[in-house]
C-alpha cells in the first residue's frame, strides 16, 4: 500500500505524528471551547501567538520549539485575559473584545516580524511559515514538546473531568457547590491556548481556528455524552490530521494545513447530514412526514367542525392534494357538486368521523 | 508640486492609512453595534477565496471587478454562516468559525493549483505593505495618485453615502429589528448591504495594510467610539479622528522604529482604545473608580422630608 | 380611515396554527377582538402569548392561517398598528437617549429615506410627556429603571398614533406606580376607542385592567367579555392542576388603580 510505504520516510513520519498530535489535544479541548461558546477565542488565540512567537525569537535567536511555544502561550493567554478584562469591566460586547484583541495582538505581531527582518537575522526565515503552517519543517525533537504537552494536559482533563464538566454545563451552580470557578474557567482557557499553541506549526495561525472547532461540531453530531463527544473529537481530528498530511504529500505542492482543514470541515458536513437523531437528512424527512400528518389532521378537524355550517370549502392547491388523498384512505367522500351553490362537495365518511374525533381527543390531552 | 506632494512618501501613506480607517469604521461601528464584530474577520479571511476566483477569471489583482468579487464572497459567507445555524446543530460563532476557514483554505489551494509561480502571494494579502502604496498609481488630472487611494476614497464615499441615505433604517434596525421589520426596513437586507460594503471595503484595504490589520480598522476606532459617546452620530466622528490620529503616529512611529508602517497604525488604534477604555471621560475604568472615591469622601445629603 | 370602520372587528384571526421544531405551539386559533377594548391574552408559560403577537406581525412565520386588521389584511394596515416588545429584546446600552428610542416609532410614518425634523421632534416629545417621562428626553437609555425603559416603549407605541397596539407582557418586572401610571394610559387610549391587545402574566390583576379576555395554552380555551372568560373551569382548563379563586384579591396594592 502506497501509504504504508509513505511511512517510512521519516519526514513524512513526523508529519503524520505531529497531525495526530494536533488532533489529540485540539479535539477534546475543542469541545469545551465550543460548548462554553467560545469557538472564537481558538482564532483570537492563535493570531495573539504571532507575537509571542516572535518575541522568542528576539529573546532567544532561535526557533527553538519550546521558545515558541513559551512565547506564543504567554502572548495567547494575555489577549485571552485582556479580552475578559475589556468585557467585564466596560460595556464593550464580547465580539468586539475578541476582535479588538485578535487584530491588535496581531498587529503587534507584524511590527515585531518586520523588526526582526531589518535586523536581517539569516535563521528567521521560518517565522513567517507559522501564517500558514510548516507541517513538513517538523523536527523529532519537536514532536517530544508537543507529545508531551498533549500527555499532561489530557491527563490534567482526566484528573479534574468533573469540575470540568460541570463549570462548563452550568458554572453558576458549581459555585454553590463550591468549586473555585474563576481558577477553573482560566485554566481551561489556558488549555485551549495550549492546544492552540500545540497546532500552530501543522496548520497555522489563521486556520488554528477550525481545528479547534471543526471537529467538536462534528463528534457533538454524534454523541450525547461530554466523554463520548471528547472522544470522536480527538478521533475526527486524527482522522482529518492524518488525511491531509497525506494529501499533501501525495499531491507534492498542495499545502497541508488548509488539506487538514478541509478534511475536518467535510467530516462536519457529513456529520451534520447524516448523524441518527440529529442528522439533517433525518429532520428533513421527519418534517415533511410531520407536515402531512399535520395537513391530514387539519383538514379532518376542519370538515369535522365545519360539518355543520356547510359554507366553508378549502380550496388551495396543498388542502387539493391532501384531500384526494384522504379519499383515498377512505375518510372521506366526494359528492357531486351542487348540493349548495357553495358547497365543493366533501364529505367525512363514518371512518372519517371516527378519525377526526380521535385527532380532536388527542389535542384535548396535549392542551390540558 | 502636488506631483510632488503626492509622490514623497509621507503623504500618501498617511492619507490612504487614514482612508481605510474612516471607510471601515465605518462600516465597523454597525457590527460593533450588532455584536457581528467577528465577521470581519471571518470576511476578511474568507475574501481570500473570492480574490483568487476573480483572478483565475479576469486575470485582475484589484480595481472594481475585484471589488465586486469581494462583496460576493462577503455574502457567500455570511449566508453559508447564515445556513449552517439555521440547522440549530451548531452556535452561530461556531459556523463563523467552520465557514471562513473553509473557504480561505479553498483560496490558498487553488493558489498552490493555478498560481504558484505569480505574483498573487497571500503573504501579501494577509499582510499588506502600505510603505508601497506610491509604486502603483494611477494617473488623474495628470497627478499620479496611488493605486489604493483611489480604491479606498471610492469605498469612503460608497458606505457613507448609503449609511448616511438609511441612517435611521439602519439605526432601527440595529437597535430593534422586530420593530424595524414591522415597519417593512428589512432589516436582513440592510444587514446583507452592508456586510457586502464591509467586504468590498475589506479587499480594497488588503493593498494597504492586509486582511488583519483591516479588522483592527474596522473594530478598534468603533468599540473606542463606543466607551467614549452615547450618540450614535459621534461615534462616527469619533471613528475617523481616531483613524486619522493612529495613521499619522502610526507612520512616524514606524519610521522611526523602522518597523511595519500598517502595523504599527493599527497597534496605534489599540492604543488610543486602551486609553478610552481607561480614561474615558464617562465610562472610562480609572474615571468610574475616581468618581466613586469622590462620591464616597462626598458629605450624603439625607432624603428630603416626605 | 373612516369613523364607521371603528365599531367593528378591530382584530380578527381565523386558523392560525404555529409550530416550532414540529411541535405545535399554537393550534387553529381562530379570534375576533371587537374595537375600543382592552383586551388580555393570559395563558400558562409556553402556552404561545408571545408567539401569537409575533405572529400576527409576521415576526415568526405560521403554517396556516389568516390576519385581518378593522376588515383588511394585516400587511396593509401596518400604520394602523402598534407594537410594544418585551424589553428583552433590545440591546439597552445602544448609543442613544430616551427622546430618539421614541422617535424611532415615527421611522414607519417616514417610510423609507425622510429624516424626522422639527415636527417628529414634537411628537416624540409629547408622547414622552404622556407617559411622564419629559425630563428624561435626553437621558442615554442604558441610565434608565425597568420601569422607565417600559415607558419610553410605551411612549414609542403612542407616537405611532395607531389604532389597535399590541404590548407583550409590559408590565412585567416594573414597580408599582410605573405599572399603575401604564394601565392609565392604556385606559385612556381605550377610552378613545383604540383597542389595546395586551400579553399579560399577571392573574391577579386580570379581572380589574381588562375588560375582554383569552385564555390561551397552545389552543384557545375561551375567548371573550372578561367575566364570562374568567371562570374557575376555562382556568382550570389552562393551567391544569390545582387552581383556586380567592375572591378577596383586591389587595391592598391595586386598591388605588381601580379608576371607576
Amino acid at each position: 500500500m502506497v501509504w504504508l510505504e509513505l511511512l517510512s520516510d521519516y519526514t513524512f513520519q513526523n508529519v503524520v505524528i505531529g497531525a495526530s498530535l494536533l488532533g489529540l489535544i485540539s479535539g477534546p479541548l475543542g469541545c469545551f471551547a465550543v460548548l462554553r461558546r467560545q469557538s472564537l477565542l481558538g482564532d483570537a488565540i492563535s493570531h495573539a501567538a504571532l507575537p509571542g512567537i516572535c518575541l522568542s525569537f528576539i529573546i532567544t535567536g532561535s526557533r527553538d520549539i519550546g521558545g515558541i511555544i513559551m512565547g506564543s502561550l504567554i502572548t495567547g493567554s494575555a489577549a485571552a485575559l485582556i479580552m475578559l478584562m475589556l468585557t467585564r469591566l466596560s460595556r464593550l460586547k464580547t465580539d468586539a473584545a475578541l476582535g479588538a484583541c485578535l487584530s491588535i495582538f496581531f498587529a503587534v505581531g507584524i511590527v515585531l516580524l518586520t523588526y526582526i527582518q531589518s535586523t536581517n537575522n539569516a535563521s528567521q526565515g521560518g517565522l513567517e511559515a507559522f501564517l500558514f503552517g510548516q507541517a513538513a519543517a517538523t523536527l523529532r525533537s519537536d514532536l517530544w514538546v508537543m507529545g508531551s504537552i498533549t500527555l499532561v494536559t489530557l491527563l490534567l482533563l482526566a484528573v479534574f473531568w468533573k469540575q470540568a464538566k460541570l463549570v462548563t454545563f452550568d458554572a453558576e451552580y458549581a459555585r454553590t457547590l463550591g468549586m473555585p470557578i474563576t481558577v477553573i474557567e482560566a485554566s481551561l482557557t489556558a488549555m485551549v491556548a495550549l492546544a492552540v499553541v500545540v497546532g500552530l506549526q501543522m496548520v497555522g495561525v489563521i486556520l488554528m481556528a477550525a481545528m479547534i472547532v471543526a471537529p467538536a461540531a462534528a463528534a457533538r453530531q454524534w454523541s450525547r455524552h461530554l466523554g463520548g463527544m471528547l472522544t470522536i473529537a480527538a478521533g475526527v481530528g486524527i482522522v482529518s490530521g492524518v488525511s491531509g498530511a497525506t494529501i499533501s504529500t501525495l499531491s507534492r505542492g498542495l499545502a497541508t494545513g488548509p488539506l487538514i482543514v478541509l478534511t475536518a470541515t467535510a467530516i462536519v458536513l457529513i456529520s451534520l447530514a447524516l448523524a441518527p437523531g440529529r442528522g439533517l437528512l433525518w429532520g428533513v424527512i421527519k418534517h415533511y412526514r410531520q407536515k402531512s400528518a399535520l395537513q391530514k389532521q387539519q383538514l379532518l378537524y376542519a370538515l369535522y367542525k365545519h360539518s355543520a355550517d356547510p359554507s366553508c370549502a378549502p380550496s388551495t392547491l396543498g388542502s387539493r392534494r391532501m384531500l384526494n388523498k384522504l379519499k383515498q384512505q377512505g375518510y372521506l367522500t366526494r359528492s357531486p357538486r351542487g348540493a349548495t351553490p357553495s358547497d365543493d362537495g366533501w364529505g367525512l365518511t363514518a371512518q372519517g368521523q371516527a378519525e377526526a374525533r380521535r385527532v380532536i381527543a388527542a389535542f384535548e390531552e396535549l392542551a390540558s | 508640486m502636488m506631483a510632488e506632494l503626492l509622490t514623497t512618501t509621507a503623504l500618501p501613506i498617511m492619507l490612504v492609512g487614514a482612508m481605510v480607517g474612516i471607510a471601515s469604521s465605518a462600516v465597523g461601528t454597525f457590527l460593533v453595534l450588532r455584536g457581528n464584530s467577528m465577521l470581519s474577520d471571518a470576511i476578511s479571511h474568507s475574501i481570500v477565496f473570492g480574490i483568487v476566483i476573480v483572478w483565475l477569471l479576469t486575470k485582475q489583482q484589484s480595481g472594481p471587478v475585484q471589488l465586486i468579487g469581494a462583496a460576493l464572497t462577503g455574502l457567500l459567507t455570511v449566508l453559508l454562516t447564515e445556513a449552517l445555524a439555521s440547522t440549530k446543530r451548531v452556535k452561530q460563532d461556531t459556523a463563523i468559525g467552520l465557514v471562513f476557514p473553509a473557504l480561505f483554505s479553498i483560496g490558498v489551494l487553488l493558489l498552490n493549483i493555478y498560481a504558484n509561480d505569480v505574483h498573487i502571494d497571500t503573504h501579501t494579502v494577509l499582510l499588506g505593505e502600505i510603505g508601497f502604496v506610491w509604486l502603483d498609481t494611477v494617473d488623474i488630472f495628470g497627478l499620479p495618485i496611488p493605486q489604493a487611494l483611489v480604491s479606498m476614497s471610492v469605498m469612503t464615499v460608497l458606505n457613507y453615502a448609503f449609511i448616511g441615505l438609511f441612517y435611521k433604517e439602519l439605526k432601527l434596525a440595529t437597535f430593534d429589528p422586530a420593530l424595524a421589520k414591522t415597519f417593512g426596513f428589512m432589516p436582513s437586507i440592510l444587514f446583507y448591504v452592508l456586510l457586502m460594503l464591509t467586504s468590498s471595503t475589506a479587499v480594497a484595504a488588503f493593498d494597504a495594510v492586509g486582511a488583519v490589520l483591516f479588522i483592527a480598522f474596522a473594530i478598534v476606532p468603533a468599540s473606542a467610539a463606543y466607551l467614549l459617546t452615547d450618540r450614535l452620530w459621534m461615534m462616527f466622528i469619533i471613528g475617523a479622528l481616531i483613524s486619522i490620529a493612529s495613521s499619522i503616529s502610526g507612520y512616524y512611529l514606524a519610521v522611526y522604529l523602522n518597523v511595519s508602517i500598517g502595523g504599527m497604525m493599527a497597534v496605534m488604534t489599540g492604543v488610543f482604545l486602551m486609553l478610552a477604555f481607561l480614561a474615558g471621560p464617562r465610562y472610562g475604568v480609572i474615571t468610574q473608580r475616581v468618581k466613586r472615591q469622590r462620591a464616597r469622601q462626598a458629605p450624603v445629603e439625607p432624603p428630603p422630608s416626605v | 380611515m373612516a369613523t364607521s370602520d371603528l365599531t367593528d372587528t378591530a382584530l380578527s384571526i381565523k386558523n392560525l396554527t404555529v409550530s416550532y421544531h414540529n411541535q405545535p405551539v399554537l393550534w387553529d386559533i381562530d379570534l375576533d377582538i371587537p374595537a375600543g377594548v382592552m383586551a388580555g391574552i393570559v395563558g400558562p408559560n409556553g402556552a404561545g402569548k408571545s408567539t401569537l403577537i409575533k405572529s400576527l406581525l409576521g415576526l415568526v412565520p405560521s403554517l396556516s392561517g389568516e390576519v385581518m386588521v378593522h376588515g383588511r389584511p394585516y400587511a396593509t394596515q401596518r400604520k394602523r398598528v402598534g407594537y410594544v416588545p418585551q424589553r428583552s429584546s433590545v440591546d439597552w446600552d445602544f448609543p442613544t437617549t430616551a427622546l430618539d428610542v421614541v422617535t424611532m416609532g415615527l421611522y414607519g410614518r417616514l417610510g423609507w429615506l425622510k429624516r424626522p425634523g422639527r415636527k417628529e421632534r414634537h411628537e416624540a416629545q409629547e408622547a414622552l410627556e404622556m407617559v411622564g417621562m419629559s425630563a428624561m428626553a435626553e437621558r442615554q437609555i442604558s441610565q434608565l429603571s425597568g420601569g422607565q425603559q417600559q415607558r419610553v416603549f410605551l411612549a414609542r407605541a403612542l407616537v405611532q398614533q395607531a389604532d389597535v397596539y399590541f404590548l407583550d407582557e409590559p408590565m412585567a418586572g416594573v414597580d408599582a406606580t410605573t405599572e399603575r401610571a401604564i394601565i392609565d394610559i392604556l385606559r385612556r387610549l381605550r377610552d378613545a376607542g383604540k383597542t389595546l391587545i395586551v400579553v399579560h402574566h399577571d392573574l391577579q390583576t386580570v379581572r380589574t385592567y381588562f375588560d375582554w379576555l383569552l385564555l390561551l395554552n397552545v389552543r384557545v380555551i375561551a375567548s371573550g367579555k372578561a367575566e364570562e372568560v374568567f371562570k374557575i373551569d376555562h382556568l382550570r382548563q389552562a393551567y391544569g392542576g390545582q387552581i383556586a379563586l380567592l375572591n378577596d384579591n383586591e389587595s391592598l396594592m391595586f386598591s388605588a388603580s381601580k379608576v371607576k
